[in-house]
């Protein structure tokens, strides 16, 4: 846009900015002070020029002050980033131009013919619910052994991971076009290639300090003298791990060390129950045997016991 | 295998749209770094430069090693730090021997460094050397007037490019709506000569004049420096050409059919079509589907009074 002064400068009023293409130095300036000088003349008189179309404009008044509608910038400068592209269609929107389904507004509030009343379409108290409905009839087509609610809570999870697989799907495509919605991110999950292994666990900060410590008593001076990593931390406890309970207990308090090594004992006693001999048992034993030979095996009034009959099932079971 | 991440905040979600490309942009936020050594010249300069872009800078304190704009590998942290803070200009200052007192003013395509230009500072004099009526001062974050004076900003490459990255870093936002009590403040450039520009930054004082337009008066009250050309980047073409392309180049549709009358209002002429009776979609006519069928059996079922076996409602 020119001005009708005698010099013709590019104004830019949409960036309050001006160009004089015509300046030239007609001397070489003789000291610095001169040079700015006639610097800060020649943008007064740039800034005059924008000013004149500016306070020209049409202007509205508000609380701040006088407001002026000022024209889209006419110097074109490069964008920061680039023009959103349009994404492509996802698999449901292929579909429905190609058959020919419109989209139909819905509304929140829906009747609902069950209980003669309005209820909303998603969400608390929602029109069929499948939570709600207290009985489902059977069919002939049901195996009797199936919970229909069971099923009806499997079909939908079904439903749901088909539909997160799809959007999954549109997502994938549309960041192939590189139109991806600005609000979602696709990353790369970590999951273990080899299908039947556990996912190796991943040792936490804590636990991978304790690793260095442990690894350090078990040498020969028992990680006193390694050399350690700037901003290792110091070991946690260090020297033996021993608490020591009082022999003397608080009166009313439970005697913490004579349970402690009753505690002791008992494992021990428990443990190598099978190796301790009671001697007394012994030989009560010893000499009861040693009788029933004595006296001899056959006792008439026992029936006999025929090896080669079979016993019934119900007695295995019983074992 | 991939996973969506969605925001799970309000706020995080804001950011990301913030930040998404737009068909009309957001104002350009300019990144101010240093390198590995920095003259007491570069910092004050960063540091006032800052000052001066309040709103839209951020500003980095620590020293840079591994930045070096005109080398191939050098940019990746630039494009990095681009990335994370949303800015699209940088301003990179440091100082070497072979390279006293240097300013590198790079601005981003898409995270990517689209152009450089390489300045050096001299005869710098700081806004504190400025001696002024404290009520001109400008207000932080006012929108500029841009001057630039000299038959070098057309003619000379190096020039050209320095005045489209001068004035993308000064000018702030793209306002519809301007105040015209706010206006305080003017940069100046002056092409001293092909290689040297004369920088500074007025107050500008409006005096009354006898129509509306008042008279300027300007004050210098900021940083005033030359700065000398030293390298360039220029962007490629294609890079250019694409960086360029704004929606408004295709010219706005003219709204056809519609008319004004004085008497009516708003007139539209509707076109219909050929029926192409052949080609119509056919409704499904399934059988279910039918309402009538679906209502006449609720009807029947209901003169019976016998329990019913629920139809199914395909949707």
């Amino acid at each position: 846009m020119d001005t009708e002064m005698d010099q013709i400068y590019q104004i830019d009023v949409g960036n309050l900015l001006a160009f004089n293409p015509n300046h030239r130095f007609s001397s070489a300036p003789s000291s610095r002070e001169e040079l700015v000088k006639e610097c800060v003349t020649e943008g007064t008189k740039l800034v005059q020029a924008i000013a004149d179309t500016l306070f020209n404009f049409p202007s509205t008044e508000s609380v701040d002050g006088p407001l002026v509608q000022l024209p889209p910038p006419t110097t074109k400068l490069p964008r920061e980033k680039h023009l959103p592209r349009p994404k492509p269609p996802t698999k449901w929107e292929e579909f429905a131009l190609k058959k020919g389904i419109q989209k139909r507004k819905k509304d929140k509030i829906v009747y609902d013919e069950t209980t003669d009343k309005f209820k909303r379409r998603h969400g608390y108290d929602r029109v069929n619910d499948d939570n709600d409905i207290p009985i489902i009839e059977a069919k002939a087509s049901d195996e009797p052994g199936e919970d229909p609610f069971a099923k009806r809570l499997d079909d939908k999870k079904k439903r749901v991971d088909k539909q997160q697989k799809n959007r999954l799907q549109n997502l994938k495509s549309a960041a192939k076009a590189g139109a991806l919605p600005s609000h979602v991110q696709l990353a790369a999950s970590a999951l273990p290639i080899t299908g039947t292994k556990a996912q190796p666990k991943k040792l936490g900060k804590e636990e991978l300090g304790d690793v260095a410590g442990l690894a350090a008593t078990s040498t020969a001076s028992g990680g006193k003298f390694d050399k350690k990593l700037p901003g290792e931390k110091p070991p946690k406890k260090q020297g033996k791990h021993h608490k020591y309970l009082p022999v003397v207990p608080r009166y009313g308090w439970v005697d913490e060390e004579k349970e402690q090594t009753n505690k002791v004992l008992g494992k021990l006693l428990s443990k190598h129950s099978h190796e301790i001999l009671n001697v007394g048992k012994a030989i009560n034993m010893y000499n009861d045997k040693k009788e029933k030979k004595k006296s001899g095996r056959s006792d008439k009034l026992k029936p006999k016991k025929d090896i080669t009959k079979k016993k019934p099932y119900a007695n295995k079971a019983n074992k | 295998m991939m996973e969506i991440r969605t925001p799970k905040t309000h706020k995080a979600k804001r950011v990301l749209e913030k930040r998404a490309p737009k068909l009309v942009e957001n104002g350009k936020k300019t990144l101010i770094l240093h390198g590995t050594k920095t003259s007491a010249t570069v910092s004050s300069v960063l540091m006032e430069l800052y000052r001066l872009k309040k709103g839209g800078a951020i500003k980095y304190s620590r020293r840079n090693e591994n930045i070096r704009p005109f080398e191939s590998g050098g940019e990746t942290s630039l494009e990095f730090f681009s990335l994370k803070t949303d800015c699209s200009i940088f301003v990179y200052g440091s100082h070497t021997k072979k390279r006293p007192d240097n300013l590198v003013l790079g601005r981003m395509y898409d995270h990517h460094v689209y152009d450089l230009i390489e300045v050096g500072i001299e005869n710098f004099r700081s806004l504190l050397s400025f001696s002024y009526d404290k009520k001109i001062a400008p207000h932080e974050g006012s929108k500029p007037f841009i001057c630039f004076t000299g038959e070098g900003f057309e003619n000379v490459p190096e020039l050209k490019q320095l005045k489209e990255v001068l004035t993308d870093l000064f000018r702030g936002e793209v306002v519809e709506n301007l105040n015209l009590t706010g206006l305080d403040r003017a940069y100046i450039c002056t092409a001293v000569s092909p290689t040297k520009v004369f920088l500074t930054h007025c107050a500008i004082k409006l005096k009354k004049s006898g129509t509306i337009v008042p008279r300027i008066e300007l004050v210098e009250v900021g940083p005033s420096m030359d700065l000398v050309i030293r390298r360039n980047r220029l962007p490629n073409e294609g890079l250019r050409k694409e960086a360029m392309k704004s929606s408004k180049d295709k010219p706005k549709k003219k709204v056809k059919n519609v008319d004004q009358d004085d008497v009516l209002g708003k007139l539209g002429r509707v076109y219909i079509p050929e029926q192409e009776v052949g080609k119509i979609p056919l409704p499904d006519k399934s059988k279910g589907v039918k309402r009538e069928r679906r209502e006449g059996k609720v009807k029947k079922n209901k003169e019976e009074g016998s329990a019913s076996k629920k139809l199914k409602e395909s949707e």
